[in-house]
């Protein structure tokens, strides 16, 4: 060790590890109290019956047990597999408007903008609209299939049909948010690739398949990320458009969830926190795979 | 450019594309016009079934009068004003320094604090939701905005830290070096060479987490219950319940709690979409 090293102070010495604690402290202690250390509670939760005033009583594996033979349990299950694999229709419906958009015309940023624009607005704000849209007397849909002779449906009341309409709802904003992935993703195709590929006499859906998409990578993954993590976290729109109804016909899980721990039914806190494990499991497989996919990605920028 | 560009096609393509344009427009805003057509009708219209036909008279000032002079709207708008201000604040200042020393610094479990940030952000509201508001009931900040926003930026460092440390990652690391040599302390590092680059990052971030808090709902429900904290998207329906079947008052309140957000983004255009893209090119 030569002099100069050692006449500095330990903090000197250190700084390269300090600095970086102490930058880091505010952020961590936020995130640790509000986010990480209430995952590892609602799993304690889970595994009591809790009114959230009274006495907690262990009950071990129980509420997971009741949850099985819930029909509402199953129903909204089920009903979070329409809302994923249809949520995913986005990717396609944005892609498409996005190559109907990528144009150079007057005024086609302003279209671009008034495309995009769904995706401002609050889910609350979206959901009023598109009850409204559906209303049975009063609404846009049924007037215009009156208009067309084709009779009117009531989408929201129907058991059958109420959970589409929400989805429905939902890829508005959905689709405008993958729409503006891709045209940001267009803007950097590379138009070598592009010119090498029709002197390939490559065109339209060959074209698109081959050597557009590829580009297209990292938007994809951001469209697919996004839009599984909205379908999962769908809540807003049922709680404002049917509230679950007609006869819990479009309860998700985390509506569910929200109804036991909190609504009219009383405070179930333990139970409420199962059926929230269960939904955080089904999340964590897909957010073990995006991590996954971006370890890969710092991996290799790292060589 | 792909798809070809509608200049090298022929006259009647051009024509067409351009006729569609509009066209297609007004159907994907189909829904929202016929709200903003609403939100001007007398309420007459209504009960006489004119849904569709020319308004019987134009009242736009009245229902939007009605709507921010004899409701609870000024102050759920104020409410959510108050709560999303201070949480962009506080989340844009704690992700500036985590991702400066998330992206700077090299140091064992680096990367894990990182993805500890991402899995974070991306968990379901729920499995938060009994022990967060248990925590805020308990320090007494249950009803109040304080107890909201500090669950808010909380939660928003998550996705903050991703965004400004990948940010931070792709500025010149040089920059950094030479100050190192020169002898410049690392909080003044921070300070003076690196705060000032990250400036289009922190304008990104902060009109992308003013649409997220304004828009949030479930938070709002779960924590607050009256006019006295509630923001407005929670306040919408007390609003709705206040004005019942009066769907040209209901349609001209959604309209005035979508505003804010919808300004914004109009006004910020360039970093709102920089923002969300952020990583959608390599």
């Amino acid at each position: 060790m030569n002099a100069a090293v050692h006449n500095q102070t330990w903090l000197q010495r250190n700084k390269m590890t300090v600095t970086p604690i102490l930058f880091l402290i505010p952020g961590i202690l936020f995130f640790t109290i509000y986010v990480i250390s209430p995952i590892f509670q609602s799993f304690n939760i889970s595994l009591y019956e809790w009114d959230g005033l009274g006495d907690a009583t262990y009950i071990g594996l129980g509420n997971y047990q009741e949850l099985i033979h819930d029909r509402s349990f199953n129903m909204s299950l089920w009903n979070n597999v329409k809302w994923l694999v249809l949520y995913l229709l986005a990717i396609p419906g944005g892609l498409a408007i996005a190559l109907f958009l990528n144009q150079t015309v007057p005024g086609i940023r302003l279209y671009k903008s008034l495309f995009f624009f769904p995706f401002v607005l609050s889910q609350v704000v979206v959901g009023l609209v598109f009850s409204w849209f559906y209303l049975p007397r009063v609404g846009l849909l049924n007037a215009v299939l009156g208009y067309l002779g084709l009779g009117s449906i009531n989408v929201l009341g129907d058991p059958a049909l109420a959970t589409y309409g929400v989805i429905a709802a939902g890829l508005w904003p959905q689709t405008a948010y993958c729409m503006i992935l891709y045209l940001t993703g267009l803007n950097a195709v590379d138009p070598e690739q592009i010119e090498a590929g029709r002197l390939d006499g490559a065109k339209g859906w060959r074209m698109l398949w081959h050597i557009v998409l590829p580009q297209l990578r990292p938007a994809t993954f951001i469209a697919f990320v996004v839009t599984i993590i909205g379908a999962l976290r769908s809540f807003d729109l049922i709680s404002i458009m049917t509230n679950g109804g007609p006869f819990g016909s479009t309860r998700v899980l985390s509506f569910l969830m929200f109804e036991k721990a909190l609504g009219e039914y009383g405070f179930r806190m333990g139970y409420g926190s199962a059926i929230a494990v269960v939904l955080f499991l089904i999340m964590l497989v897909f957010i073990g795979y995006f991590l996954w996919s971006m370890w890969r990605d710092e991996r290799d920028a790292r060589r | 450019m792909f798809p070809t560009p509608i200049q090298k096609r022929s006259r009647a393509a051009q024509l067409t594309y351009q006729s569609f344009l509009p066209l297609a427009l007004i159907l994907w805003l189909l829904p929202l016009l016929a709200v903003a057509l609403f939100s001007i009708r007398p309420l007459s219209d209504f009960t006489n079934g004119n849904y569709w036909g020319m308004p019987s008279s134009f009242d736009m000032f009245a229902n939007y009068g009605r709507v921010l002079f004899e409701s609870d709207m000024p102050r759920y708008l104020l409410n959510s004003l108050w709560i999303t201000i201070p949480t962009v604040i506080g989340a844009v200042a704690l992700s500036c320094m985590t991702g400066f020393a998330l992206g700077i610094y090299r140091f064992r479990g680096n990367l894990l604090i990182f993805f500890m940030f991402i899995a974070g952000n991306f968990v379901p509201f729920q499995i938060l939701m009994v022990p967060v508001r248990d925590l805020t009931v308990q320090t007494g900040l249950y009803d109040t905005k304080t107890g909201l926003i500090l669950f808010h930026i909380a939660f928003q460092t998550g996705f903050c830290t991703l965004f400004m440390r990948n940010f931070i990652r792709a500025l010149p690391f040089e920059l950094i070096e030479a100050a190192r040599v020169e002898g410049v302390k690392e909080w003044r590092i921070f300070w003076y060479v690196v705060l000032p680059l990250m400036r289009p990052a922190i304008a990104a971030l902060s009109v992308l987490i003013f649409t997220f808090i304004w828009n949030d709902y479930f938070w709002a429900i779960v924590l607050t219950q009256g006019p006295n904290a509630q923001p407005v998207t929670a306040g919408i329906t007390a609003f709705n319940s206040q004005f019942v079947a009066q769907y040209n008052l209901m349609s001209a309140g959604s309209i005035v709690a979508a505003i804010p957000p919808v300004v914004m983004f109009f006004a910020m255009q360039k970093h709102f979409i920089a923002g969300l893209t952020l990583g959608a090119v390599k």
